[in-house]
């Protein structure tokens, strides 16, 4: 099992750099001018002055070992810095937003708090009302407690959060005026009464973020179950005289979690890309905002390397996700 | 000359009065607590030199000051100095080149040092450096140099005549900064600089006290503000993000907000919220234009990329009786109610505002279907095969029509279409992503320089009130072309020597009633000669709380202009 972690380990590295290279050239050939948000009155001279003060048109196998420099070797730096207080990366260039013209790790830095809290929040929420309901459902299939949650949870997929969450605005905002419609981003908790503020603020966007991932996960859940459930190993179990508790909470419990722990080990990444709409909606301003709003301002070193510390993300979560797999079930292994 | 002295004096009046009603609410200042304001586009900057996005010029104008800026009439008021310079009262030289402000004295930084004339001076020196990539660089167009011959005299020579000398330190857009803060921020080390960026060190009511780029800024009042007892309120928080709907309902309809910035929403849309009855809109107008122009080449697919859009003429577009029937074609009341409702104006021309220098020649109120077909009749211009389309000069009157993707344009596209159909002009719409059609970018086929369409839609304006470098925008040299790498304001690609002739004109003409008949008649040259066809002349619609007081809208500078005025209504 180590030797295989650390053959993936070394394996990702190639992977990683060949996605980056090919989001730094998607990016490169995409139209679009970081100048285009500036305003018609300031002249075409005047904007390509601006352009060649950011760097803008420097060609690729110049300002793609650049990125990867600045990335790989000067953020660290800078980290280690910030953490142990010496001063190995001696004013060396950072990766540098165009939109703000500061550091993109200290905005993402910034940032990663607010959507940790909300889209995290929203995800142990999910996971803690998903999975009850998942295996309620499938030990009473197609019982009223089943079609209820298979209808909830077909609304929950198929409603977008652009309608949800204006939609629990309109209702709990707007008519009953229970919950703020915009994040405060400035809140800190210090005492009692800031913790409720910030309990409000979040309710609606964990809201609507909840019935998404709910949706999904007591899906699976179900079709785990009820996968397990027919087994001969549970007959074995019943016949044996064991209760029904036991057979259903240890015995197939146990056997389907399996591919749901991977599945919630493979969603963690989207929780640190943040949720692009619902952050819009609610002005939660965290990494999803972010990325929409580079996107839109053209700001490459941001998109660049928001994208690319989800790539990581995404790799290290799958493994994560295999490792998990073969700790779990000891039918699957590596060596 | 005179008139423009004496519309300083008016001017002067006008600020004199605005103080006047805010004196009704003097008290400590601080006294109101906090404001919150919403843009939803979110700030990113507060260095208006190296962004000139019209949030980040906006939220910096709470902290840096110009030397003069503009008043909700598009007057000059005087800021950081006594009195705005004239020929008048001496400040300008005879010859146009010089002008010298007088800093007021006493005037303090919020950090408590003293604003010099020094700092006007670095100011100078910060955005014209060749590395900085300022964005205000045209503000200093033509300044030769900048000298100080003391602490409080700050003198501008120009290289030739300039009749409006109020470019440099005036406006939103060229605010004075600290030459201690930004000294070791010059040229290539502008972009560098975040943590002056973020947090200048300025003149104006509020000092920053926390900035989340593209997030929330919250202000706190300078406590070293020249004047007693404000601003009233004692920290704003200035929110950005979400979408202009979200904001609008903010303020109107959950109270959380007490102003938001820009509600570009349908009319409908608007009123609905309104009757939340927490807030109310407050319009104003710039010299804003939605309109289409008109392809004076010929955008042809088959041409190739370096001769479409460049080979004159247009088969049929530069035909006077096309362009005119299709301009009477157009309901324009119609698509300001549908489009922008308080927030619009019908117009007929290029420069709408400020009065002085705008054209009363036309009138496009009414729509005129019958007499736009009798005119292309009678230009010969029929549907000869009978497919229910015009032919003129050999070729269908089929249209290319394209404009940045945006809901009110598409509406507008979608009216406008069926009006021209209805004069037998058939056009096929196409909608650009906004970044790809103002970006610029020399690569895309897409832009709104290169034109490879008959006709497009989009908005444009001028800063300040003088329209003298915004009309260049139809002189020959303008013109993006494969030379220029497709840069160049002249999108339509207009050109005639008498336009060239008269904007010459224009540019040596010092007396503003000369310079106002000169600008309407290179405006009704424009639009006689087919340049473009004005649709709509747009405003800017913001809402503020009702217990929010002292709000002013100004559209000829930042919004924020007063907010050291503003107060709570108790």
């Amino acid at each position: 099992m180590f030797t295989y972690t650390i053959r993936r380990l070394i394996l990702s590295i190639p992977t990683l750099l060949f996605i980056s290279l090919v989001i730094f050239l998607l990016l490169k050939l995409a139209p679009g001018d970081p100048m285009a948000s500036q305003p018609l009155t300031i002249p075409p001279e005047v904007r390509e002055r601006m352009r060649e003060a950011l760097g803008v048109g420097a060609p690729w196998y110049i300002a793609f070992p650049k990125w990867l420099y600045q990335f790989f070797v000067v953020e660290p730096l800078y980290l280690f810095d910030a953490m142990l207080g010496t001063n190995w990366a001696a004013d060396q260039q950072r990766v540098i937003s165009w939109q703000t013209r500061s550091p993109v790790m200290e905005i993402v830095a910034q940032r990663l708090p607010q959507t940790l809290w909300v889209v995290g929040t929203a995800y142990v929420v999910a996971i803690l009302i998903a999975l009850p309901i998942g295996i309620y459902s499938a030990y009473r299939q197609y019982s009223w407690f089943d079609n209820t949650g298979t209808f909830v949870t077909m609304v929950g997929f198929s409603v977008p959060p652009f309608f949800s969450g204006v939609l629990v605005i309109v209702i709990f905002s707007v008519q009953l005026g229970w919950f703020p419609s915009i994040y405060d981003t400035t809140l800190k908790v210090v005492d009692w009464d800031s913790f409720v503020k910030q309990l409000q603020q979040m309710v609606m966007p964990v809201m609507v973020l909840a019935l998404q991932i709910t949706s999904q996960l007591s899906r699976f859940m179900r079709a785990s179950m009820l996968d397990n459930l027919n087994q001969d190993y549970v007959r074995t179990a019943r016949a044996k005289g064991l209760g029904e508790k036991t057979v259903v909470l240890i015995h197939v419990l146990r056997n389907s979690l399996i591919p749901v722990v991977t599945v919630i080990a493979l969603g963690i990444p989207a929780i640190f890309g943040g949720a692009i709409i619902t952050e819009q909606v609610f002005k939660v301003n965290g990494i999803g905002q972010l990325l929409i709003t580079a996107i839109q301002a053209n700001d490459l070193p941001m998109v660049q390397t928001l994208t690319f510390i989800f790539a990581i993300l995404i790799v290290l979560f799958n493994l994560i996700a295999d490792i998990l797999y073969g700790i779990l079930d000891p039918r699957i292994r590596y060596d | 000359m005179k008139l423009m002295t004496a519309l300083l004096g008016a001017s002067a009046l006008c600020a004199m009065t605005t103080t006047a009603i805010a004196d009704g609410h003097e008290g400590e200042r601080g006294r109101d607590g906090d404001v919150k304001i919403i843009y939803w586009q979110a700030p990113s900057i507060l260095n208006p030199y190296l962004s000139g996005g019209t949030k980040d010029i906006e939220s910096a104008s709470l902290v840096v000051e110009p030397l003069a800026r503009y008043d909700t009439e598009g007057n000059l008021v005087p800021w950081l100095v006594d009195e705005v310079p004239t020929v008048g009262n001496g400040g300008v030289s005879e010859d146009l080149t010089q002008i010298t402000w007088k800093i007021t004295e006493g005037l303090v930084w919020s950090d408590g040092t003293p604003v010099t004339s020094a700092d006007a001076k670095f100011t100078y020196e910060y955005c014209t450096h060749p590395e900085g990539g300022c964005a205000q660089a045209t503000k200093y167009e033509g300044v030769v140099s900048v000298e100080t011959p003391d602490d409080l005299t700050v003198v501008v020579t120009f290289g030739g005549p300039t009749p409006n000398p109020y470019g440099p330190f005036v406006g939103g857009e060229a605010p004075i900064l600290q030459a201690a803060q930004f000294a070791d921020c010059m040229g290539a080390k502008a972009p560098e600089c975040t943590e002056e960026n973020f947090n200048p060190i300025g003149t104006g009511p509020f000092t920053v006290t926390e900035f989340k780029p593209n997030d929330v800024i919250t202000f706190a009042a300078n406590e070293n503000y020249r004047v007693e007892g404000k601003p009233a309120f004692a920290s704003v928080t200035f929110k950005g993000g979400g979408d202009a709907t979200a904001a609008g309902r903010a303020v109107m309809e959950t109270g959380e907000f007490d102003y938001a910035w820009n509600l570009q929403l349908a009319p409908d849309v608007i009123a609905k919220m309104e009757e939340g009855g927490l807030g109310t809109p407050v319009a104003g107008f710039g010299p804003l234009v939605e309109r289409i122009m008109l392809n004076h080449t010929n955008p042809d697919p088959a041409l190739g990329p370096d001769e479409r859009a460049v080979v004159r003429p247009h088969p049929f577009l530069q035909e006077e009786a096309v362009y005119k029937a299709m301009s009477m074609a157009i309901d324009r009341p119609l698509l300001v109610e549908i489009g922008y409702g308080q927030a619009g104006r019908v117009t007929c021309n290029w420069v709408p505002v400020p009065n002085i220098y705008a054209s009363t020649t036309f009138d496009c109120s009414t729509q005129d279907i019958a007499g736009a077909n009798a005119m292309l009749d009678e230009a010969g211009f029929v549907d000869t095969d009978g497919d229910g389309v015009r032919e003129a000069n050999g070729v269908p009157m089929k249209l290319l029509y394209q404009t940045s993707t945006n809901a009110v344009r598409q509406d507008f596209q979608a009216l406008i279409k069926q009006w021209w159909a209805e004069i037998g002009i058939e056009s096929e719409l196409r909608n650009l992503d906004a970044s790809v059609f103002f970006g610029g970018d020399p690569g895309s086929p897409d832009t709104f320089q290169k034109f490879y369409a008959d006709v497009e839609m989009y908005a444009n304006t001028f800063n300040g009130t003088d329209p003298q470098a915004y009309l260049g925008n139809g002189l020959c040299s303008k013109i993006p072309s494969p030379a220029t790498q497709w840069q160049g304001e002249n999108v339509s690609r207009f050109c005639m020597e008498e336009y060239d002739a008269l904007h010459a004109q224009l540019a040596q003409t010092a007396d503003i009633e000369e310079r106002g008949k000169l600008a309407a008649q290179l405006n009704d040259m424009g639009i006689e000669n087919g340049m473009m066809i004005p649709l709509v002349h747009r405003g800017r619609l913001s809402a503020h709380a009702n217990t929010l007081g002292g709000v002013s809208l100004n559209v000829w500078d930042s919004e924020l202009w007063n907010i050291a005025d503003w107060y709570r209504i108790k």
